[in-house]
């Protein structure tokens, strides 16, 4: 009972509590001091980044309290969290934790007790950086809430397996594996069944462990959140076709959080109707994420999330702009297949067909729609040294989006967490060359 | 007249060239790198601008890993951009060119008009470059002007299955231990740099023509022997092959 109130204590009066001190410090401050000059290269920031920080505030926060007062689940990106909303888990994303920890600069440090531990330096950096911060206890958000039970779904990888098992061996925890068969064509109904048959099973697991019952009513409204969440990414992300952009794609990563580890949640989708308004608002006045628009390009792979900054800088002090990405379009590309009315079979569509769990040819017609819709002149495909499935084939794919989209395409070396494997120098002067390329500098 | 220089601040040598109005080069100079690289920078343009009068005015343009330090600069250009440019001057045609520096090497495809089509680098280590020779030969305790007799030597060559500096140093130490002659040895590293070198290259090689050489390795004429046997036609030595990015970086100016 203390603890059920400690829980919805920090997301309901500590969290916004914080978030007004925060609101205010802020005004104070710029009240104080003289107007900064506005940025050489970048336009005005998004105001929805202080949002974002409020909203993923609210959620660490009082999951430092949900161990003991709502049931806990760990979860991989790719899984189908609809499923748990009803009973109502606190859902911890280990992959959104180890970005924080990532653009934080702190990922080194954790994947290297994982490292002592006995994991390969070429293990997923994700991984090796939440089992280190387990193993040392040390995370920026404070305390991670103890699971009841691991859910991992092998729509993005089979690494999730692996590390999701070893979790379970440390925590003393289930674990349920949900197995999406790599779809080298379209998805048969076979396929279907196969996925929607061990969602039905995990629902009923979890709702065990959650000490409820089923309620096929409410996870259709769960259904129907996600599926406007989604549609509702989906808007934000299409207005990067105006010229300039209203936001960047490395923007876009940061502005993730909230559909990867809040869908089906109410706040996540009042989240993106704001940030869809200001973007709008932005493209209606023609203000762009860079000040100088001159070259539009498309990323591919996980942000390299440590070098964002430095990356957006070298980008835009020459006019450049990633205007879309891969991942970002991977939550969006699959919302017309949530049905409200079938939400397991629906579940099962949606979570089979993410991207990363289709073939190459499949990847590269979207790389090429993308390229086309949002005017892209050229890719970056980031060739992510710990996240092989993401990066195997991109070789061919940096080669046959370059001929049959007719752009200029740059492999760069990187990793999305572990900041030894990545030269940075070698990287930047690789990026500088490439954008001289375009001519006009 | 106006004068242009480009300064190339490569990771084993500082290179700067001055070319006039239409490109006709008036003047090179060349230094082992200096850690302190702004000072020999400065040091370095302020006497090639000596030397070519022009009243002190030029447009200076900087290349090379420490372009950035080189505060005389107005411009800062990539390698890439200027190795593409310096070498098209000089050959004034299309092709490929793979430049072999100290401590990368990069290959580019030329446009018809001199721009870079498309390029590759090697990635986070020395394999592939001129360190990996460097190191070994001092292994070997055998100089450079030996190597060239050397590969002509009727030995056949061993093969050296590692490409990483480190380990190929010590596969060449236990060769010699099994008393290989030094001379297959030689063979056999140049022909594993070469097989490097246009593995790396892959898709850029098809279909060309023109293949030319830059970098300090170039002016090596046993790699230069191990490269066009390895490409299946002659390589063309690009005339001054160390300069090859200063001269481009001065062209930008
Ligand atoms: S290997 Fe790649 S897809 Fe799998 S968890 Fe790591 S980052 Fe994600």
């Amino acid at each position: 009972m203390l603890r059920r109130l400690q829980y919805e204590g920090a997301a309901r009066v500590v969290a916004p509590a914080l978030a007004t001190g925060l609101r205010a410090q802020r005004r104070l401050r710029s009240w104080r001091r003289p107007k900064k000059e506005p940025s050489e290269w970048f336009g005005p920031p998004l105001r929805a980044t202080y949002r974002l920080k409020e909203v993923l505030t609210r959620h660490y926060l009082s999951g430092r309290y949900a161990d003991g007062a709502v049931p806990v689940a760990w979860v991989t990106s790719g899984f189908p969290i609809e499923l748990l909303r009803p009973f109502g888990y606190h859902v911890v994303y280990p992959e959104n934790h180890a970005a924080m920890c990532g653009v934080q600069r702190k990922g080194v440090k954790l994947a290297q007790v994982a490292e002592v531990w006995g994991l390969s330096q070429d293990t997923c950096g994700y991984a090796r950086c939440d089992i280190g911060s387990f193993l040392s206890g040390n995370t920026p958000a404070g305390r991670l809430p103890k699971p009841d039970i691991l859910l991992a779904c092998t729509n993005i990888c089979q690494t999730v397996v692996h590390w999701y098992r070893t979790l379970a061996a440390i925590l003393k925890v289930p674990v349920f594996v949900v197995d999406t068969p790599f779809l080298s064509g379209d998805p048969d109904e076979r396929t279907e069944t196969y996925v929607a048959e061990q969602l039905e099973e995990c629902m009923q697991l979890c709702a065990r462990i959650a000490g409820k019952k089923v309620d096929r009513k409410a996870l259709g409204r769960v259904a129907q959140r996600s599926k406007e969440a989604s549609e509702l990414w989906g808007e934000c992300l299409a207005l990067s076709q105006a010229e300039p952009a209203p936001w960047t794609g490395f923007e876009q990563f940061l502005h993730l959080g909230p559909i990867v580890a809040m869908r089906g949640l109410p706040e996540c989708n009042a989240y993106y109707r704001e940030l869809r308004d200001e973007l709008r608002e932005r493209v209606k006045h023609g203000i762009g994420a860079i000040r100088h628009e001159r070259f539009r390009l498309l990323w591919d792979n996980l942000p390299i999330w440590y070098e964002l900054r430095s990356l957006s800088t070298l980008l835009a002090e020459v006019g450049f702009t990633i205007v879309t990405t891969t991942y970002s379009y991977g939550w969006a590309e699959t919302a017309p297949l949530f049905d409200p009315r079938d939400p397991i079979v629906s579940a099962a569509r949606v979570y089979a067909r993410v991207f990363i769990n289709r073939s190459l040819d499949f990847r590269l017609e979207m790389m090429k729609k993308l390229v086309n819709t949002y005017s892209c002149d050229g890719a970056i495909l980031h060739s992510n040294h710990s996240c092989k499935p993401y990066s195997v084939g991109q070789i061919d794919l940096a080669d046959r989006l370059a001929k049959e989209a007719s752009i200029r395409t740059l492999l760069l070396d990187g990793d999305h967490i572990d900041m030894r494997v990545h030269s940075k120098e070698q990287a930047e002067g690789r990026l500088a060359a490439f954008m001289e390329s375009f001519g006009g500098l | 007249m106006t004068i242009r220089i480009g300064i190339d601040v490569g990771s084993t040598t500082t290179k700067a060239v001055a070319v006039d109005d239409s490109g006709r080069v008036l003047a090179r100079s060349i230094e082992p790198g200096d850690p302190r690289i702004a000072q020999q920078a400065q040091r370095m343009l302020e006497a090639l601008l000596e030397r070519v009068g022009g009243g002190g005015e030029a447009s200076i343009v900087a290349t090379g890993y420490g372009r950035k330090l080189v505060a005389m600069a107005g411009k800062k250009r990539t390698e890439i951009s200027c190795h593409a440019l310096g070498a098209f001057h000089v050959m004034n045609r299309p092709g490929v060119l793979i430049d072999v520096g100290g401590q990368d090497t990069k290959v580019i495809r030329l446009n018809s008009d001199g721009s870079v089509a498309d390029f590759v680098m090697n990635d986070k280590c020395a394999a592939g470059t001129g360190r990996f020779l460097e190191v070994i030969l001092a292994r070997l305790g055998v100089s450079w002007d030996e190597l060239a007799d050397r590969y002509a030597s009727a030995d056949p060559p061993v093969q050296i299955s590692s490409t990483c500096t480190v380990f190929a140093e010590s596969e060449v130490i236990s060769m010699l231990a099994n008393g290989q002659p030094v001379d297959s040895v030689v063979k056999g590293l140049h022909i594993a740099l070469s097989d490097r070198i246009v593995s790396m290259a892959g898709r850029l090689l098809m279909g060309v023509e023109t293949v030319l050489l830059s970098g300090g390795v170039a002016s090596n004429s046993a790699m230069v022997a191990a490269l066009s046997s390895k490409v299946g036609k002659p390589v063309a030595v690009v005339p001054e092959p160390q300069f090859v990015g200063a001269l481009g970086a001065a062209l930008l100016g």
